[in-house]
């Protein structure tokens, strides 16, 4: 058997050995490779500068555990940035499994920032409906969570006492793992009641939302853990994304090696003569 | 009764949340509020659906003894003590019992959702060595641009391009950058489009009851 | 040694995260455990969230204080399971017609505003802007546009003309997909590393262990 035809064969689990070993070995042993902000991500942190003091944020937090590696993150360092400024935050989901990590990030974010629940954030949970409850949460906030995540009145926190419906809102952020989320918000919030929006998604839908971008939807786009790690670098305060980088950096570059590789081998076979699959 | 009321539900609901955009007035705007609260609450009703299914299912595997039944009796074991321990002592935590149910939910369900999502970084590795190959111009195009963004995306892409001296134009950021907002834009643009045309017709053809699948009929007139 | 309760849930995580990374090596009854044990917490904890976060303040409570409009939502939500009973399954559709009516009505115009005028607006570009440069991008933008939306025209036949567009089209939707699958294997390469960083960071540390 030649050496093309055996590495058309190989074993999956070799392949899985060198992805694995691509990501660890940088965890274990940082390489320290440079990281610089881009204009989508340099965006929404203009955009959260620009912000008067004491605005209130509406914090979509639209993700589930599949997501947090690359969503937790960017919910953290968005939250330092929006806490540092001293806006205040009203979180929200429209994802079930959404309420305990969202929980789990404002409280420790929130506890960091010396900022007080329910006077300078609240966490109203998760909401059924989809793109049906952003309209009613946009119109009536209150309607729409009668209680937050711990069950009080929504009405009864100091920070919901100016705020009926989106029109006394600043900035909507959405923290997006799939759907619902950016598109839906976009489709349904932000054009209909004038919304200023930017969102931190997985890397799988940034693409997606260029187009939005560059059409004044968003104010910014930070995509995946690299723009997690970007927005870090901007807040000057390095955390899980930038210590994950250098692992995502060797990562790419194995699966790029793993492509070569095997079109080398696909070439070398076709040459031979031998056509079609092994 | 069987078709006409559930298809007047859909073309008042329906036309209620188009008219709702256009017109201001406060009564409109009041009932369609309420509808929306309706749909949410038949929404969550439609979850405790699936659950019963579910637990219909793997009741009828553990009582028949069927392939794999031990694990349908533990998933019925898990599913009634999460239930048990939610519906007693609510959702947040609380402390001691009461925490127990939102420390199940994250020392549980998500090591095991956030590593079952995790093994796809293997098997894309797996499925790029196997089956990513360059036969044509246009594959080639593909893959020289997904070459152009994993490399552009990350920080071994400025690094590469410090230690090439590459000029600020042509940095792999920068290429990259170039296709995201360039090329790539138009044709995820012209997707938007098409895919938006699509759910236009689509949600005009269901609001207006010429579409009616969903129903478990035909399509027009059937 | 006393293990703390943070430390103890920690090691039933990462005993469960091996369990289903156990797949890798191949199909085994640790992960298919796992795999149930998934399925069935996954279950009772949305049945808790949607009972607690919906149900409960928007339904009972409102119609407790008086809202009695909500029958109307709440027999409809128990006509839901008449798909369970045969012969009367057809009353479940009255429900599925409510809320199929009410996702379209605002798909029609989340669409049409969102994705259609929105995204048609932002592409009415100038190419004599004055810079060379913003000049070819914007041509390349309105050029994409138009020879990509070509290709998915399929009520002509694509020859001539139409066939030349429509393989300029495709090269652009080619360039899309190589950035859509870059940032696929992006994404991929994020999740498993969140998953090792628990098991050699957050583990550790909840066992206080290492640095």
């Amino acid at each position: 058997m030649s050496l093309a035809t055996r590495l058309e064969k190989l074993d999956r689990r070799y392949l899985f050995l060198v992805i694995l070993l691509a990501v660890l070995l940088p965890l274990l042993n940082p390489l320290g490779l440079p990281i610089e902000p881009t204009p989508k991500v340099i965006g929404l942190h203009k955009a959260i500068e620009a912000l008067p003091e004491g605005s209130v944020v509406y914090f979509a937090t639209d993700w589930d555990p599949s997501a947090a590696p690359e969503l937790v993150p960017m919910a953290q360092a968005t939250l330092r940035h929006l806490f540092r400024r001293n806006m205040k935050v009203i979180c929200g989901t429209t994802w079930p499994t959404a309420g305990p990590l969202a929980e789990n990030v404002l409280r420790e974010i929130g506890d960091e920032c010396g900022k007080t629940y329910g006077e300078d954030y609240v966490n109203l949970g998760f909401k059924e409906g989809r793109e049906v409850v952003m309209v009613s949460i946009a119109t009536d906030i209150a309607n729409a969570y009668p209680v937050d995540y711990h069950g009080k009145p929504t009405t009864s926190y100091p920070i919901m006492a100016d705020v009926k419906d989106f029109q006394d809102v600043a900035l909507l952020l959405n923290i997006s793992g799939g759907y619902p989320g950016t598109k839906e918000w976009l489709q349904q919030v932000q054009r209909r009641f004038g919304m200023k929006m930017g969102t931190c998604t997985t890397a799988v839908s940034e693409p997606e939302y260029v187009p939005n971008f560059q059409s004044g939807q968003l104010v910014g786009l930070v995509g995946g853990l690299a723009g997690a790690a970007e927005y870090e670098r901007l807040i000057d305060t390095p955390g899980t994304a930038t210590r994950g980088m250098d692992a995502q950096s060797l990562g790419h570059l194995a699966i790029i090696a793993l492509i070569i590789v095997s079109n080398v081998a696909f070439l070398l076979r076709k040459r031979s003569g031998k056509s079609g699959p092994p | 009764m069987r078709r006409e009321v559930p298809l007047l539900f859909t073309v008042v609901f329906g036309l209620l949340m188009i008219v709702d955009f256009f017109v201001p007035h406060p009564f409109i705007a009041d009932w369609a509020q309420r509808f929306r609260d309706w749909a949410i609450i038949i929404i969550a009703a439609s979850f405790f659906l699936g659950v019963a299914n579910l637990v219909k299912i793997n009741l009828h595997k553990v009582s028949r003894r069927e392939k794999e039944w031990p694990f349908a009796a533990a998933l019925l074991g898990s599913l009634f003590v999460t239930l048990f321990l939610g519906l007693a002592f609510g959702i947040a935590d609380k402390g001691g019992i009461r925490g127990v149910f939102n420390s199940i939910f994250l020392y549980m369900y998500t090591p095991m959702q956030a590593t079952m999502f995790s093994l796809l970084a293997f098997y894309i590795a797996s499925a790029a060595f196997r089956s990513f190959r360059v036969r044509s111009f246009e594959a080639t195009l593909l893959a020289v641009t997904a070459v152009f963004v994993m490399i552009g995306r990350v920080p071994v892409g400025n690094a590469m391009s410090d230690a090439l001296n590459l000029p600020d134009g042509l940095t792999f950021a920068s290429v990259q950058a170039w296709i995201m907002d360039f090329p790539n834009l138009a044709a995820k643009r012209a997707i938007l489009i098409g895919a938006a045309l699509g759910a236009i017709a689509t949600g005009l053809k269901i609001v207006l009851g010429i579409e009616r699948n969903y129903l478990g009929e035909g399509g027009a007139g059937k | 040694m006393t293990l703390s309760a943070d430390a103890l849930w920690n090691i039933v995580a990462a005993i469960l995260t091996l369990a289903i990374f156990s797949y890798l090596y191949k199909d085994n009854p640790i992960y298919k455990f796992a795999e149930y044990l998934f399925v069935g917490i996954g279950a009772g904890y949305w049945f808790c969230v949607e009972w607690h976060n919906v149900l409960v303040p928007n339904l009972f409570n409102k119609l407790i204080a008086g809202d009695l409009l909500l029958l109307i939502p709440l027999a409809l939500g128990l006509l839901l399971f008449t798909r369970f009973m045969g012969k009367i399954s057809w009353l479940s559709r009255w429900a599925m017609g409510l809320m199929v009516g009410t996702f379209s009505g605002l798909a029609v115009i989340g669409f049409l505003q969102s994705e259609l005028i929105a995204q048609i607006q932002a592409n009415l570009l100038s190419v004599n802007t004055g810079s060379m440069g913003t000049n070819v991008n914007n041509a390349i933008l309105i050029l994409g546009l138009i020879a990509s939306l070509v290709y998915f025209f399929f009520s002509t036949e694509h020859k001539g003309a139409v066939g030349g567009a429509a393989r300029v089209g495709i090269w652009f939707l080619m360039i899309s997909f190589g950035a859509s699958y870059g940032f696929t294997v992006m994404a991929r390469i994020s999740l498993l590393i969140g998953r090792l960083m628990f098991l050699i960071e957050d583990l550790p540390r909840s066992l206080g262990v290492g640095g």
